[in-house]
């Protein structure tokens, strides 16, 4: 899609000016005049964005890697900065700031890397289905189906820690709409036992290693000839 | 090094001095979205160009013959044919629509009377042969002119048939489709100097296909991590050497570059060379990954340098050494202030490309507002460039641009607020021995020649 910039308004020039100062605070991190809020400030509003791009790329059915992964290790960065006093090994809340009222930002490092890690391996999942195409459907029973994005899912599920998972029904649910009598089918494995058990109760039974040593010596007598077939040969195995 | 804007170009010398020659595509302000082109790609002669589209189409452009009654037509470019390439499909399995986009155009030498080219989508790769036809055969015995097929039984007599003139007709059609050996979406192409294998690449792997092929690629890299969670970089470009067919490079969004050699292994995840400059502290931000990543990586003609492009320069780096670049030129610095701006409206995951000129001694790639950039890499000059329709009279010289980064801003200077940041030129090519140029700025390809040419 195209790009939203756009020739930039008269009245656009104060937010131009305040987004310039924060800017430049990120280029001069020594700066004096910083107060301790300001930093907080900027960070959670580029947080917001962050988190907001990032919704967006998952949501695409098929999301542009490079970008989620782009964004994705900003908003880390970002958090990183936000939490100076733990290193990225999950904080429960990112330290307060004036914004975090809106359940789409209490999400914790653990929770947003999960349900990520959790939509990248259904990616990766959705590529082993499809360099597989023998039948998985005989999985057979319903569950939730997988499509693109789902349709009813908010912004608020993909940051749930349980939920992020599109596939946490396993693999069952892809195939629920797939008529998968075909493979249900009995003709072939029976079939070709059948055919098999044929010719091993004829000839191939004195090699057949399951006889116990009354049979043996049973046939060993038909085969001298010294007696008579008194009961037909028992069922193969 | 170079640095943002610059002077006139007087005539003489080395510098260029660049007129206009042609554009081609719809004057309309509205834009189909499927006319905007997304790439742009001269043969090994220059005498034929090709542009890719949303719309999967593909467009050659060849040069005219000089004409001598014609002196200043100078090898005008005209349409010579036309095709779809790439058709919109639908992944059932994975409920995904494959857009048929041509990412990549790339050009196989010419070894007879017929062109090719591989073209591909986020997806496929495909080969077109295009070919003349300008005989055809008349007097068959079979069949008759208008092709109804005679009763072999009423023929009494057997002619030889002829071959008469006919209007021109080029034909396109598709030789090979190399298909179903990307997960993720194909970013580059590149054939090999053996004229027998190319690669491609995409997020994540690399393939190495024979152009005879078709049910079989080699991966030959593979970035994938075990568990997904673990993904931080992502392939970004790749290319192979231009003399060396045992040779490839490729780059990753964290703005590393690796070059791989084939010989050394049959799965090139380890590298024989790893080029990365360090980050310069002074100017860490949370977006100096996202500005690092680099969307572009190209050989010189010469295969001793190769250039990488970022969002914000160009690098060359001296195959040799893999410390740092040996040369650093500034695109637009003047948008460094504005990173979260551009990141606010995604600009600043645009994917610029770049270019050499045919002897290795300029380097040009394009930037914001229509504006593209020239580095000669002798005389340390560059400029700023407009491909635009107010610049497009006849032969009229192309003037230099000059962005007003602060203070006064003096007359025939833009600044940086004024930048229409719609207008990007993501894809420019540089003909293989002339100094001719073309410039695709959205839906339109400009063609500039060099008056000194």
């Amino acid at each position: 899609m195209l790009s939203k910039g756009l020739k930039r308004k008269r009245e656009e020039e104060e937010e131009e000016k305040e987004s310039l100062a924060v800017d430049a605070w990120w280029l001069d991190p020594g700066h004096p005049a910083v107060a301790q809020a300001s930093p907080a400030v900027a960070s959670s509003s580029l947080f917001d964005l962050s988190v907001l791009k990032l919704h967006h790329s998952l949501r695409q059915s098929e999301p542009d890697l490079r970008h989620l992964v782009l964004v994705v290790n900003t908003l880390r960065r970002i958090q990183a900065s936000m939490a100076p006093t733990a290193a990225l090994p999950p904080v429960p809340n990112p330290p307060a700031a004036p914004s975090m009222d809106d359940n789409l930002l209490a999400s914790s490092d653990a929770a947003l890397s999960a349900s990520m890690a959790s939509l990248l391996e259904d990616l990766s999942q959705i590529e082993g289905l499809s360099q597989a195409p023998q039948p998985l459907a005989d999985e057979g029973p319903p569950g939730r189906t997988i499509g693109g994005a789902p349709p009813g899912l908010g912004a608020l599920d993909l940051l749930g820690p349980a939920t992020g998972c599109l596939l946490d029904d396993g693999l069952e649910g892809l195939f629920e709409d797939i008529d998968t009598s075909m493979y249900d089918s009995e003709l072939w494995a029976p079939a070709s036992e059948g055919l098999k058990s044929g010719p091993e109760d004829g000839p191939a039974k004195e090699e057949a290693p399951e006889l116990d040593e009354a049979e043996l010596d049973y046939l060993m007598d038909v085969l001298v000839g010294t007696q008579a077939l008194e009961r037909p040969p028992g069922p193969g195995r | 090094m170079a640095g943002a804007g610059g002077g006139g170009c007087p005539a003489g010398g080395n510098d260029f001095q660049w007129c206009f020659s042609q554009v081609k595509g719809a004057i309309d302000e509205d834009v189909a979205e499927a006319d905007i082109i997304s790439t742009v790609e001269f043969n090994y002669s220059g005498d034929l160009l090709a542009t890719g589209d949303k719309g999967g189409r593909v467009v050659i452009f060849q040069r005219e013959q000089e004409n001598k009654s014609r002196p200043h037509s100078r090898g005008e470019y005209n349409v010579y044919s036309t095709f779809q390439s790439h058709e919109p499909e639908f992944d059932y399995l994975k409920s995904l629509e494959i857009e048929e986009k041509i990412n990549k155009i790339r050009w196989l030498p010419q070894q007879n009377a017929a062109h090719f080219l591989l073209s591909t989508n986020d997806k496929t790769i495909k080969l077109w042969k295009i070919s003349e036809r300008d005989k055809r055969a008349e007097g068959y015995n079979l069949k008759d002119e208008d092709g109804r097929l005679r009763d072999p039984f009423r023929i009494t007599a057997l002619r030889v048939p002829i071959l008469k003139p006919m209007d021109l007709m080029v034909e396109a059609s598709p030789r090979r489709i190399f298909a179903n050996a990307h997960t993720y979406h194909i970013n580059s192409i590149s054939v090999n100097s053996d004229h027998e294998t190319y690669l491609s690449a995409d997020d994540l792997r690399i393939n190495l296909w024979h152009l005879e092929i078709t049910d079989r690629s080699f991966n030959i890299v593979d970035i994938k991590p075990a568990n997904m969670e673990e993904l931080t970089e992502v392939i970004t470009a790749a290319e192979f050497h231009p003399h060396q067919c045992n040779v490839f490079v490729y780059s990753s969004s964290k703005g590393t570059i690796r070059l791989c050699d084939m010989r050394s292994s049959a799965l090139c995840d380890r590298h024989s060379k790893f080029f990365e400059e360090p980050e310069d502290p002074s100017s860490r931000s949370f977006f100096s990954e996202i500005i690092s990543s680099i969307s572009d990586v190209k050989f010189s003609h010469s295969g001793r340098y190769m250039m990488t492009r970022d969002y914000l320069s160009v690098k060359v780096w001296d195959l040799n050494m893999e410390s740092r670049p040996v040369e650093t030129h500034q695109v637009h610095e003047y948008l460094r202030s504005k990173l979260c701006s551009l990141y606010e409206n995604d600009c600043i995951f645009d994917k610029f490309e770049c270019c050499w000129n045919g002897s290795d001694s300029a380097i040009m790639t394009g930037s914001y507002n229509n504006f593209f950039r020239m580095f000669d890499r002798n005389t340390r000059r560059d400029v700023t460039l407009e491909a635009s329709r107010e610049n497009s009279k006849p032969r009229a010289s192309l003037k230099p641009r000059k962005v007003c980064t602060g203070g006064k801003r003096k007359k025939d200077e833009i600044s940086v607020d004024s930048l229409d940041f719609n207008k990007k030129i993501l894809h420019t090519a540089w003909h293989p021995v002339e100094n001719i140029i073309a410039v695709a700025a959205t839906n339109n390809l400009y063609i500039f020649q060099d008056k000194i040419n």
